[in-house]
């Protein structure tokens, strides 16, 4: 009897930690597809010949989206890779949205400053936009290297940069500094994760899908009928 | 007992890195990005298959034969204390290779992978005092 007693008490113990751990898998799964927005004050314009950030699209876009990224962060890599082509499609290239890139390397990601130097210096010879998806599409090839240089050096290659130019650009670290007076600015700005998204005065968080972002764009500026 | 609920636990947490694996949850719970970039190396995957599958398999067969011994007699008992530890003693093995792979060659430290690694210790541990248990018993009732 008293057996049984206490294996009913087992048994009502492991339903409760089977309700806690599908209750917490569920919660994961509902935060995972991104924060909800939070509003916050539009992106200052910056100071006068402070650097704004890498910017594609057009300057009447109804929209502007800032993303604070890290290189080495695999949710950017994520976003970049499985959400970034369909951004750039259909929401930039349409004229709707007006795209910034800002360096957030996170501190302890040993390769994330090579890699946003790299980024920089690339933007040097015109050519941000294709290292940033070198970057995020051979993620494996660079980010657990101990010496990820020659790694980058080889997609400068592949997306055709002067080697010389951008070896020695790379080599004197001289955008550095810029790097992180950017990363400063989103710190300021209360971003404390990567990917950080302000879509005009709207703060999400994750790798968003582009449907998320899409509602997003569409909230603040309805596309033409 | 604490082996059955220590499998349980460990199975969640194992089937919560699996589901990020395979794309069902957005951003893991991890803090500094290290299960991120665990999960994203290619060790993460053996043979194809995401390692926490493993683990989500190893867990739910270690639950199974720790609840199979709750039940029957002291013989009947006797397979599922044998069996629980060889599947924890392997878990333990296995993880301790994972473990080596994040120190040594990825350079990141997943805290789930870590958490799972304590409970998979600890199953051990439990299933071995177990097993001397009965070990001790069996001896002691021999005439």
């Amino acid at each position: 009897m008293a057996a049984q007693r206490k294996l009913t008490g087992f048994y009502t113990g492991l339903v409760v930690i089977a309700v806690i751990g599908a209750g917490a898998l569920w919660l994961a799964r509902r935060s995972g597809q991104g924060t909800g927005p939070q509003v916050v004050d539009p992106a200052p314009a910056g100071a006068p010949g402070s650097f704004e950030g890498y910017v594609q699209g057009s300057d009447s876009a109804p929209v502007t989206i800032i993303e604070y990224a890290d290189f080495e962060c695999p949710a950017c890599m994520q976003f970049a890779v499985l959400t970034g082509p369909d951004i750039k499609r259909r929401l930039v290239e349409t004229g709707r949205v007006r795209w910034i890139f800002r360096d957030f390397p996170i501190e302890g990601h040993r390769n994330s400053m090579p890699a946003h130097l790299a980024a920089a210096c690339a933007d040097e010879q015109g050519r941000f936009w294709e290292m940033h998806d070198q970057l995020f599409f051979n993620h494996r090839r660079w980010v657990l290297e101990s010496r990820p240089e020659r790694r980058i050096r080889d997609l400068a290659r592949a997306i055709g940069l002067d080697e010389k130019r951008f070896n020695e650009c790379l080599s004197s670290a001289r955008y550095r500094d810029r790097i992180l007076a950017t990363r400063q600015i989103g710190v300021e700005r209360g971003v404390s994760s990567t990917p950080t998204f302000e879509v005009n005065n709207l703060r999400v968080t994750g790798s968003l899908g582009f449907d998320s972002l899409r509602a997003l764009v569409d909230r603040l500026a309805p596309p033409p009928q | 007992m604490v082996g059955a609920a220590l499998a349980l636990a460990g199975l969640f947490v194992s089937l919560y890195l699996w589901l990020w694996k395979i794309g069902l949850l957005g951003v893991l719970a991890c803090g500094d990005g290290g299960c991120e970039t665990v999960q994203l190396s290619s060790y993460a995957s053996l043979f194809g298959i995401p390692v926490a599958f493993f683990g989500v398999v190893g867990y739910a067969a270690m639950l199974a034969v720790a609840l199979a011994g709750l039940h029957g007699g002291a013989a009947a008992r006797a397979w599922p204390t044998t069996a629980l530890l060889a599947l924890s003693g392997a878990g333990v093995a296995f993880t301790a290779y994972l473990t080596y792979l994040e120190a040594a060659i990825i350079h990141a430290w997943c805290r789930w992978c870590v958490v799972s690694g304590c409970i998979v210790t600890l199953i051990f541990a439990a299933a071995l005092v177990g097993f001397r248990r009965r070990s001790w018993l069996a001896v002691s009732r021999e005439p």
